[in-house]
């Protein structure tokens, strides 16, 4: 089967777990399974800010890669860690070679033989709520698509989380729903104070934002801030929107 | 039609139920956290000011407990209304004994022994507009239903218009808060907003009033004085009277 109609399958085959009688464990579990289907990798963990100060394993394939991530968390070294407080990727991490940078870790994954291993942060906008490991036991690195591939899987997996809390409690869903609110209005008072500002309707003001929002890698509704209390750098727009 | 915003027909409500007993304006904040209190209904409720700086202090409190807890939070600097101006998120904490002492040790231990179980704090804004939060205090733990949500949020909307009339006296004299919540949730009533804030050279609460100004004293609903805004039709920076 074509690996793009599989990968369809796949999100759609989330998607629908999100719908009802929704478990998240369930949901994190086929994910991982998932992910190790779709590419070259043997196996994969997912662990979550517990918020209390510390992640906690929630998924795995099997059982070598779920003590692997216990010992992360006990030693307070490895590839999820540092993914997990930086929220940046770590990608085609050779083993091997990372015996300096987490001597036990590296020995036990070479020892469960393992030779790559890739962790992919689980994000909303900048905050991390967790992060996906995955291993290989040949050296065959992951391409960018199959990178691209895990982090939509790691994106799916913060979407069903939010989800679930939402659903759960009522108190956050009200939050939620009066912070979404009050977003969409300062977005439009942002769009008009930019179309005061430089000149254009609303509409291209709001272009400018997004645009500008993607290419910063920031909300939507913190761009929407910056431009009201007038604190986004002309500069810094222009370069980022590519204008002159 | 309303497309984004609050719900101005309750609010409206609100606001003139608030007139009538208080005529001269000066005791509306103190009123409308009365009726507040009495409507949703809570033990207490509080209404605390915010500036750009932080914690501006308490306007009005129902007696008792309110208070006591309005001055808590303003003298320690944390509890949820500290949160909830921080954040402009709403901080619901339907049950204070079991989430309140590892967020806000101090304030919890003061709530708890005051009588207090649960604490609903509302920020006062209208999208990057913030002006303050409005505390709602209960005797007993639990959630507030669907129906005192919605007359809670009713209360903050009338408060945040309430506030914004309060602290623009000047340019709204001629005009009731009333007029404030008059139509005008439009999502052309917010961008226009923005575009007089930029014209007039003034915060984004000023355009708000600005704005409801002129659609009143023209006597036109204020989502086509928005439109006229947008299309450059008129210029609110343009006042004749303070040539």
């Amino acid at each position: 089967m074509a690996r793009e109609q599989r990968l369809a399958e796949v999100f759609v085959e989330l998607a629908d777990t999100l719908v009802e009688e929704f478990d998240v464990v369930d949901f994190l579990q086929t994910l991982t399974e998932r992910a190790v289907e779709l590419v070259d990798a043997d196996s994969a963990g997912l662990m979550l800010d517990n918020q209390r100060g510390r992640l906690q394993v929630v998924a795995y394939t099997d059982e070598p890669t779920r003590l692997l991530e216990l010992l992360e968390l006990q030693n307070d070294e490895g590839p999820c860690m540092d993914c997990f407080s930086t929220g940046d990727r770590l990608a085609n991490i050779d083993v091997a070679a990372s015996r300096e940078r987490w001597p036990r870790f590296a020995e036990a994954a070479s020892d469960a033989g393992f030779a790559v291993v890739h962790a992919v942060p689980l994000r909303l906008r900048r905050h991390v709520i967790g992060a996906l490991n995955l291993f290989a036991r040949s050296h065959a690195t992951l391409t960018p698509e199959h990178l691209a591939v895990v982090q939509g899987l790691a994106d799916v997996a913060t979407i069903g989380l939010l989800h679930e809390r939402a659903v759960r409690d009522q108190v956050v869903l009200a939050e939620q729903l009066q912070t979404a609110l009050h977003s969409r209005i300062l977005i439009e008072q942002a769009k008009g104070v930019l179309s005061a500002r430089a000149g254009v309707d609303v509409a291209v003001a709001f272009r400018l934002m997004r645009t500008y929002a993607r290419g910063a890698g920031e909300s939507l509704t913190t761009v929407a801030e910056a431009v009201v209390a007038n604190t986004l750098d002309d500069a810094e727009f222009r370069r980022v929107l590519g204008r002159p | 039609v309303r497309e984004v915003g609050m719900a101005t027909g309750r609010v409206a409500e609100i606001l003139s139920a608030l007139w009538t007993t208080s005529p001269d304006g000066r005791a509306l904040p103190a009123g409308l956290v009365q009726d507040c209190s009495r409507a949703v209904p809570v033990s207490g409720a509080g209404l605390a000011l915010m500036t750009e700086q932080g914690p501006a202090g308490t306007v009005a409190a129902t007696d008792g407990a309110a208070l006591e807890l309005e001055d808590l939070q303003f003298t320690l600097g944390e509890g949820p209304c500290v949160d909830a101006s921080e954040t402009g998120r709403p901080v619901l904490q339907p049950d204070l004994a079991a989430t309140g002492p590892g967020r806000w040790p101090a304030f919890a231990a003061g709530a708890l022994a005051a009588g207090v179980a649960a604490v609903f704090a509302l920020p006062l804004r209208v999208g990057g507009i913030r002006v303050g939060v409005l505390d709602l205090y209960r005797a007993t733990p639990g959630a507030l239903t669907g129906e005192q949500l919605r007359e809670a949020l009713a209360f903050a909307d009338a408060a945040t218009l309430l506030v914004l009339y309060l602290q623009t006296r000047a340019p709204a004299d001629e005009f009731p808060a009333g007029a404030l919540a008059l139509a005008g949730d439009r999502a052309e009533v917010h961008q226009a907003t923005g575009v007089v804030s930029v014209q007039a050279g003034v915060s984004l609460a000023e355009a708000f009033v600005l704005l409801r100004a002129r659609a009143y004293a023209d006597q036109r609903p204020v989502a086509d004085v928005a439109r006229d805004v947008l299309a450059g039709r008129v210029d609110l920076a343009e006042r004749p009277d303070e040539r």
